[in-house]
């Protein structure tokens, strides 16, 4: 297929992502210059269909953005009220880690909201729409517009296409989206970003992004079980002491519960299974009695960044910067990203104001005030806690957490993740491979009916949004070496290997796309980064409804 | 020509729906909705005749809460020039629908209306039938196939055993098909067009239409697929099943 002429749109600042840190730059933006033509785009088919957290939501970065957020219907309803922390040494033992809030304050949620971070980010946008930002869902930036070495703006996908890549009978070319800056909003490993980081050199002299994924479930339990702000954790149980995750626990809303599993994707064993892992340890009492009775309404998975302060790239380049989770904003330790997400969208817009003022191309004023700031104070304060993990193990990091929150992050060293996720893995042969139960589609589910629950939609006739650069690693790497890890690590099922038992040909990958949430693991944690995540048609992948 | 469009606000063909758990409806509450996919062959097909200068003005019309305006500038981001949005809380059967439509056709003459065959929440396939019966029109529902010509409109129906073809005089009332044409996708600066094309919101209480309900929902219940399956070694064993455990034949 030859080049094809596309049309083009210009405007002031042009926002790719639909998240909180989109969002909130994009009312920030507006806030501080209302004339400016702004665009906001979102790959899911409206606001918050591809939005996944718990969540917590810390509402400090919200308390300065929409000061009177209480009186405007903001979804946040559910206030903290009590709140536990489990270590699990098997699974049927519980032991409760008293939180002491005068030394592990990042623990404390007191004064903070429970809620659906879909429902948020939903709200959020009818705000920037009400301030005439124009919002619009179902276009994916599928690549970037680079001229003279400065970043012009995306592209947003062709419509239409067929498998093969012809042009199909309702075929619609994509459009040029171009603008002064363009913010790069598009969580964790956005398939940009990803572009972007390599071509400007963004994660030079910085510690490779260390990622976990988060899998979610959605339950509606008896009003007798309910207990409205009640929020418990987990960890131990089922990880083995060097592999790093936990779960949680929130009631919320109207009878809600959120559940669901963390896992990091520096583990070592590829047997392991980060969904098999979350439905396992629905299992144990202190969770089974919360979710036994109810019914589960939705399913969810999305990787996170878990690098911190060690992690962050060079945030800026000529026309252009990465905000939110695009950037590796979470705070690990306690568990949140939303805040530090929508803090850095509002620095950012308030930096752009300033760059278009003296006409800057490279907004680097962003990456001087994002140091300044409460977000990288918070991060550099617990920048050794998830290192720890991965050096110590669970036990002594645990402990090693306790004192470094007593010194607030002090001790004069700092810990490094020295390798990238994908180099993790060790070979399959010298794994134990875990013996998952059985669902019970009662309490535990198969991978295929959960993914019934995320109302997920690929048109069937696109062509392969997920694409192998070297097809012939996969039998030599993935298969022999790892026993096709891709396999587990999906949340979706979209990787499976077929005509096992083939003499002729030997075993072939297929990769069901059309299952694909867009939680981005492969593009992580495949062992040689092979898998390659780009945007499928617009409007494509999961539809999490409200709750969720 | 000027043609009336009526759409209908749905939940998202995608999203599965969940009965809410005291079974008094399906849980709309911040899930996807969408504009019924047979009111979308609709408008694709007036869009179609737009462009072919057979009509020169296309009229979307919804009824139900604010929120709707969003599918009729999806409607207009297709290409219909004006919106026209009912606004009411109360859910409105198809007789309800029919007499509001009535109204609007009255005011507006239109040459005929053309709307989706059913909605893809309640399958009534009910109110285009009714709107024709009330109007005194010609109706041709079904149709997987249309071509006007002065005064007239020929249509071919997707019926049990085949394809019946109708000539229709005007005005009309026609119900589409999914088999009529394949809806485009609104191309993003038709979004932003649409969003400046005018949109007209009157309140239902405005209307002065005498309006009841003479349907009640009872309740919701979930479809039960908790059948279990065996898999026989032959078809003997099949038949065997069939006629002796099923008793089918």
């Amino acid at each position: 297929m030859g080049e094809v002429a596309r049309e083009q749109i210009e405007f002031d600042i042009l926002i790719v992502g639909g998240g909180p840190s989109g969002l909130s730059a994009a009312i920030r933006l507006k806030q501080l210059v209302p004339s400016l033509d702004i665009c906001l785009i979102e790959k899911g088919s409206e606001i918050g269909a591809h939005i996944v957290s718990g969540v917590i939501i810390e509402p400090t970065a919200l308390d300065e953005l929409i000061p009177d957020w209480r009186y405007k219907d903001a979804p946040l309803n559910t206030s903290v009220q009590h709140e536990a922390m489990f270590y699990l040494p098997n699974e049927l033992k519980s032991i409760n880690i008293p939180i002491i809030k005068s030394i592990m304050p990042q623990m404390n949620n007191a004064g903070n909201y429970i809620g659906s971070l879909g429902d948020f980010c939903r709200w959020l946008a009818s705000e920037a729409e009400a301030l005439g930002v124009q919002v619009f869902p179902g276009f994916a930036g599928s690549d970037l517009i680079v001229e003279q070495d400065q970043v012009m703006g995306v592209i947003v996908g062709d419509m239409g296409l067929e498998k093969d890549g012809s042009q199909g009978s309702s075929y619609v070319p994509g459009m040029e989206l171009r603008a002064k800056y363009t913010l790069f909003a598009e969580g964790c490993r956005g398939s940009l970003s990803k572009k972007l980081m390599q071509r400007y050199n963004l994660r030079q002299g910085v510690d490779p992004q260390t990622y976990g994924i988060g899998v979610k479930e959605l339950w509606e339990i008896p009003q007798s079980k309910f207990s409205a702000g009640y929020i418990q954790h987990s960890f131990g149980w089922p990880l083995d002491d060097k592999t790093y995750g936990g779960s949680w626990l929130y009631h919320f809303g109207n009878n809600f519960v959120s559940f669901g599993f963390v896992l990091g994707l520096d583990y070592e064993n590829p047997w392991l299974s980060p969904f098999e892992e979350m439905q396992r340890v629905k299992t144990h009492p202190v969770i089974r009695k919360h979710l036994e009775g109810g019914r589960r309404i939705g399913y969810a998975a999305r990787a996170l960044s878990e690098g911190g302060y060690q992690s962050i790239p060079k945030l800026t380049f000529p026309g252009g910067l990465l905000i939110g989770d695009a950037a590796g904003f979470l705070n690990v330790p306690k568990i949140k990203g939303t805040h530090t997400s929508m803090k850095s969208g509002m620095i950012a817009a308030e930096s752009i104001v300033e760059a278009l003022n003296i006409k800057q191309k490279d907004p680097m004023i962003y990456q001087f005030r994002i140091r300044k700031s409460c977000v990288y104070d918070e991060l550099y304060q617990v920048r050794n806690i998830r290192p720890a993990f991965a050096k110590f193990g669970t036990k002594i990091a645990t402990l090693y957490t306790g004192l470094d929150s007593m010194v607030r992050g002090k001790f004069p060293w700092t810990f490094h993740h020295c390798l990238a996720d994908n180099d993790k893995l060790k070979p399959a042969s010298l794994c134990l491979k875990p013996d998952y139960p059985k669902p019970d589609d009662k309490l535990t589910f198969s991978r295929e009916s959960s993914v019934f629950l995320t109302n997920i939609d690929h048109r069937d006739d696109q062509p392969v949004h997920l694409k192998l650069k070297n097809p012939a690693i996969w039998k030599t790497v993935n298969l022999d070496i790892f026993k096709a890890p891709e396999t587990r690590y999906c949340p979706a099922g979209v990787y499976e290997v077929i005509d096992e038992h083939n003499e002729d040909q030997g075993p072939k990958l297929q990769i069901n796309s059309q299952n694909c949430i867009h939680c981005k693991t492969c593009d992580i944690k495949d062992p040689t980064q092979n898998i390659n995540w780009e945007t499928p048609e617009g409007g494509s992948g999961p539809n999490y409804s409200g709750g969720m | 020509m000027k043609v009336i469009v009526p759409v209908k606000r749905v939940v998202d063909s995608n999203i599965k729906p969940l009965v809410k758990s005291d079974g008094s409806g399906i849980e709309i509450n911040g899930v996807k909705m969408s504009m019924n996919p047979f009111d979308e062959t609709a408008v694709e097909e007036a869009v179609q005749l737009k462009e072919k200068n057979i009509v020169t003005e296309i009229i979307v019309i919804s009824i139900g809460e604010i929120k709707c305006q969003d599918i009729l500038r999806t409607a207009m981001a297709m290409g219909a020039d004006r919106g026209i949005l009912v606004t009411t809380d109360q859910a409105v059967e198809s007789l309800s629908v029919a007499k509001i439509l009535k109204h609007f056709v009255e005011k507006e003459k239109p040459d005929f209306v053309l709307m989706g065959k059913q909605a893809s929440d309640d399958d009534m396939n009910a109110t285009g039938q009714i709107l024709a019966a009330k109007l005194g029109w010609a109706q041709g529902t079904f149709i997987s196939k249309l071509e006007l010509s002065e005064g007239k409109a020929k249509v071919t129906r997707e019926i049990d055993d085949g394809q019946e073809i109708l000539e229709l005089t005007l005005p009309a009332v026609l119900t589409t098909d999914l088999r009529l044409n394949e809806p485009r996708y609104a191309s993003l600066p038709n979004i932003m067009k649409a969003r400046k094309k005018p949109l007209e919101t009157v309140a239902l209480t405005d209307l002065g239409i005498d309006l009841k309900n003479s349907l009640e929902i009872v309740s919701i219940k979930e479809f039960s697929s908790s059948r279990e399956s065996i898999i026989v070694d032959s078809v003997d064993a099949l038949l065997d099943k069939l006629k002796n455990e099923a008793k089918v034949i």
